[in-house]
C-alpha cells in the first residue's frame, strides 16, 4: 500500500534536492518506515549536520528538528537524548558530515551505545560545495579535488561503526527500498546505537565529473559496485576491491 | 514569575573550597542539570567533582570525546530543556568557539567556564588572562556574548549562579573567564541560605526566534513539547525557517542578537569601585590581578597616595559608561593585565585620561609589589 508521506512534511516546504538525487528517495523511505511503525512524529527529534543530507529532515519534517554545526550532529543528539531519554532521536546526515569531519563523534557515540538511530546518506563526495573528494569516494573516482582520480581507498563505515560497538549496522542502496525501509524500522525499534548507511547517488556532482551524464547512468554505476553480503561471502579481498557490500552486519549484538 | 528564590542545595555557612569546587557547587545551586566536559588542567577538579555530585543530585554528567563534543552536547541538552554547562581552559576554549557562535545564533542558554592558562597553544598550565578578546571576538560573526570575571572563590560560586540567570534571561551563552590562579585557589566562602534563579520563559506557540521589538528576547520552547521546532545555525526567520539568501532576514536577525545584549548593558554590567571618589590615579583591573591591585591601593593609600581601583566584574559587554566616567575624573589610568594588552584597548577607547598598560604574560600572577612600584612611578 502506498504511503502518503506528505502528512509528515512541514506545510509549505518544497524539497530542495537536485533532479535524480538519492536523498529525495531516502527522505521518502525514512518517512515510510516511521509511518509503517505508526510512530508519533511529535515524540521524535531529527538532528542533522551541514550538507545536502542535512536538509532531509530540516525543515522538511514536521517535527522537532535540530540543524547543527558541520560534523557535530551526533554530539548535539547525544546531549538531547541523554537529558531527555523519552525523545526518540534520529540523526540524518551525509558521509562528509558524519564520517569525515564528524568521524570522532560517530565512533564514540557507537562506543557509548547511545540510543540513537543514525542514517548516513553516502553520496560519495561533498555535494553541497560542488563535488570534492571525501572519505567514501571510490578509489580512482574524479572529483574537483582529485582531477586525476582519487588516490585513496574509501572507508567501510559499517565496519568502522561495528568495531566501535554499534548494536545494529546495515548498508543498502536507496533503490533497495523495501530492504532499507525494513532496516530503518529495525533500527528504530532496537535500543542502542544503530547505524544505517544509505548509498545515495549524486548525479549532479559525482555523476557529472565521472562522465555519467544522466541520473540513470549514475545510479547504474553505483548499482554495479554493489554486491549483497551473501554474494560477497567467500570472495577474496582482491575480488572485493571496489565493491560495496550491502546487507545487515550486526543485529542486537548477535 | 521569572524569578524565584530557592533554598541553597548545601547548608548555609562557611566552606573551605577551591575555585574549581566552587564552580561545581555554584552550578548545582543554579539548577544545572546537564554537564559535559573533557579533562583539562586547571579545571579537571570541577569535572571530577561534578561526576560525583551530579549522581547525588540526579543530574546528567557526560565526559565527552573532546571539547567540541562537550559544548555541542550542552546545546543539544539545553534545547531538550536542560540548564547546561561545560568547563574548560584555553585550548578547549579555542575548540569551543564554533559552538559558542552556534549558541549565539540559535539563542541557546549555556554556561561556559574558561579557567585561563597561559598560551598561545598548549603553553603552560599556569595562570593568564589571555583569552579576554577571544571571549568577545573568538567566534566568527562578532555578535556579543556575556563574559564575567570572578576574582575569588566566593565569586566563582556567585558568578556561576549569575551566569545561569543571565543565560536564561537573555538566551545567550555566558562565559565565565576564570583564571588558573582562582580555579586552584582555596579559601573560605560563604554559602547563603537562598539563591535567586531566573526560570526559562515559555509561551506555547510563540515565535522562538523573533519578537515584536527589534531587541527582544523571545521565549524558549524545548524539544518534545509538540512545537515542531526548527533550530538552525543558518540564517532563519522568527520561526526558525532557513532563509540563507535573504538579506533582510540576516540583517534583522543579527541586529536583534546584537541589540538584545548591547541595549541592556546597564542591567547586565557589574563593577566595583574602590577609593575612586578622590583618586588621582585609577587602576582598572579584573580577575586575580584585582586582588594584587587592591593590596597595592591599600598600601599606597597608607602613604597618602591617591589611588583607586575599578574592578570589572563583567568584561563583555564592556563597562564603557563607568570607564568614561572614571577617565574624566582621574589624571591617569593604570591597566595591569596577565596578557600582552587586551582590556587596555577598551579602556583607551572610552577614557579621556592617560592610559598606561602593564603587561605580564609569564605564567605568574602580577605581584602586589610590582603594581605598587609601577603606581609609585606614576604618582
Amino acid at each position: 500500500m502506498a504511503t502518503d508521506v506528505k502528512q509528515y512534511l512541514r506545510p509549505g516546504v518544497s524539497l530542495p534536492f537536485c533532479p535524480g538525487c538519492g536523498d529525495r528517495i531516502l527522505l521518502r523511505l525514512i518517512l515510510k518506515a516511521i509511518d509503517e511503525l505508526e510512530m508519533n512524529i511529535d515524540d521524535m527529534l531529527f538532528v542533522s549536520g551541514i550538507g545536502c543530507a542535512g536538509w532531509i529532515p530540516s525543515p522538511q519534517f514536521n517535527a522537532d528538528t535540530l540543524h547543527t554545526l558541520h560534523g557535530r550532529a551526533i554530539a548535539f543528539a547525544t546531549g538531547a537524548k541523554m537529558f531527555n531519554p523519552k525523545l526518540n532521536v534520529m540523526v540524518i546526515s551525509g558521509d562528509g558530515d558524519l564520517a569525515d569531519i564528524g568521524g570522532n563523534h560517530l565512533i564514540h557515540a557507537a562506543r557509548r551505545n547511545i540510543d540513537l538511530t543514525v542514517i548516513c546518506a553516502n553520496n560519495m563526495n561533498y555535494g553541497m560545495t560542488g563535488g570534492q573528494v571525501c572519505s567514501t569516494t571510490p578509489l580512482g573516482a574524479v572529483t574537483h579535488t582529485t582531477r586525476g582520480g582519487n588516490p585513496y581507498r574509501p572507508v567501510d563505515l559499517c565496519k568502522l561503526v561495528n568495531a566501535a560497538g554499534a548494536v545494529y549496522t546495515a548498508r543498502y542502496l536507496v533503490t533497495q527500498g523495501s530492504e532499507l525501509v525494513s532496516s530503518i524500522k529495525k533500527a528504530l525499534e532496537t535500543e542502542g546505537f544503530c547505524f544505517i548507511e544509505a548509498i545515495s547517488p549524486c548525479p549532479t556532482q559525482f555523476g557529472r565529473q565521472n562522465r555519467l551524464d544522466t541520473p540513470r547512468e549514475t545510479f547504474k554505476f553505483v548499482e554495479r559496485m554493489c554486491i549483497t553480503k551473501e554474494d560477497a561471502e567467500g570472495l577474496s579481498p582482491a575480488e572485493l576491491q571496489g565493491k560495496i557490500v550491502t546487507g545487515e552486519f550486526s543485529n542486537g549484538g548477535s | 514569575m521569572a524569578w524565584k528564590k530557592i533554598k541553597s542545595v548545601l547548608p548555609a555557612g562557611s566552606y573551605y573550597f577551591s575555585g574549581a569546587e566552587a564552580i561545581a557547587e555554584g552550578a548545582i545551586a543554579a539548577g544545572c542539570d546537564y554537564y559535559a566536559g573533557y579533562p583539562i588542567t586547571p579545571t579537571t577538579e570541577t569535572l571530577e567533582r561534578i561526576s560525583v555530585r551530579f549522581k547525588e543530585v540526579g543530574a546528567v554528567f557526560m565526559q565527552m570525546e573532546d571539547e567540541i563534543a562537550s559544548i555541542c552536547s550542552c546545546i543539544g541538552a539545553s534545547w531538550a530543556g536542560a540548564k547546561a554547562m561545560t568547563v574548560t581552559s584555553g585550548p578547549g576554549f579555542s575548540l569551543m568557539q564554533e559552538g559558542i557562535g552556534y549558541a549565539v545564533m540559535t539563542e541557546t542558554p549555556i554556561v561556559v567556564v574558561n579557567a585561563q592558562r597561559v598560551g598561545p597553544s598548549t603553553g603552560q598550565i599556569s595562570v593568564s588572562s589571555g583569552d579576554i578578546m577571544q571571549a568577545r571576538w573568538g567566534s566568527h560573526g562578532g555578535i556579543p556574548t556575556i563574559a564575567l570575571s570572578p576574582w575569588s572563590v566566593q565569586e566563582l560560586y556567585d558568578q556561576t549562579i549569575n551566569a545561569f540567570n543571565l543565560a536564561e534571561k537573555y538566551r545567550v551563552p555566558v562565559l565565565i573567564m576564570a583564571e588558573a590562579a582562582t580555579a586552584h585557589l582555596r579559601e573560605i566562602m560563604n554559602m547563603p541560605e537562598e539563591v535567586s534563579l531566573f526560570d526559562r520563559q515559555k509561551k506555547p506557540g510563540a515565535a522562538p526566534f523573533g519578537t515584536e521589538e527589534d531587541d527582544g528576547v523571545p521565549p524558549m520552547p524545548s524539544f518534545g513539547e509538540g512545537e515542531k521546532l526548527l533550530v538552525t545555525g543558518s540564517t532563519h526567520d522568527a520561526y526558525g525557517v532557513r532563509k540563507t539568501a535573504d538579506a533582510e532576514t540576516q540583517g534583522n536577525l543579527t541586529a536583534r542578537l546584537y541589540n538584545k545584549i548591547m541595549n541592556r548593558k546597564e542591567e547586565i554590567v557589574e563593577y566595583e569601585g574602590y577609593y575612586l571618589e578622590d583618586a588621582d590615579i585609577a587602576v582598572v583591573c579584573y580577575g586575580f590581578t584585582a586582588r594584587s591591585s587592591q593590596f597595592a591601593v591599600d598600601r599606597l593609600r597608607e602613604e597618602g597616595i591617591k589611588v583607586g581601583m575599578l574592578r570589572l566584574k563583567t568584561l563583555w559587554p564592556f563597562a564603557d559608561k563607568i570607564v568614561k566616567d572614571v577617565g574624566a575624573r582621574v589624571r591617569k589610568i593604570f591597566v595591569p593585565e596577565m596578557n600582552m594588552g587586551q582590556i587596555v584597548g577598551e579602556v583607551m577607547k572610552y577614557a579621556a585620561a592617560e592610559v598606561i598598560p602593564y603587561n605580564q604574560m609569564n605564567g605568574q600572577v602580577i605581584y602586589p609589589n610590582t603594581i605598587i612600584e609601577e603606581l609609585r612611578r606614576l604618582s
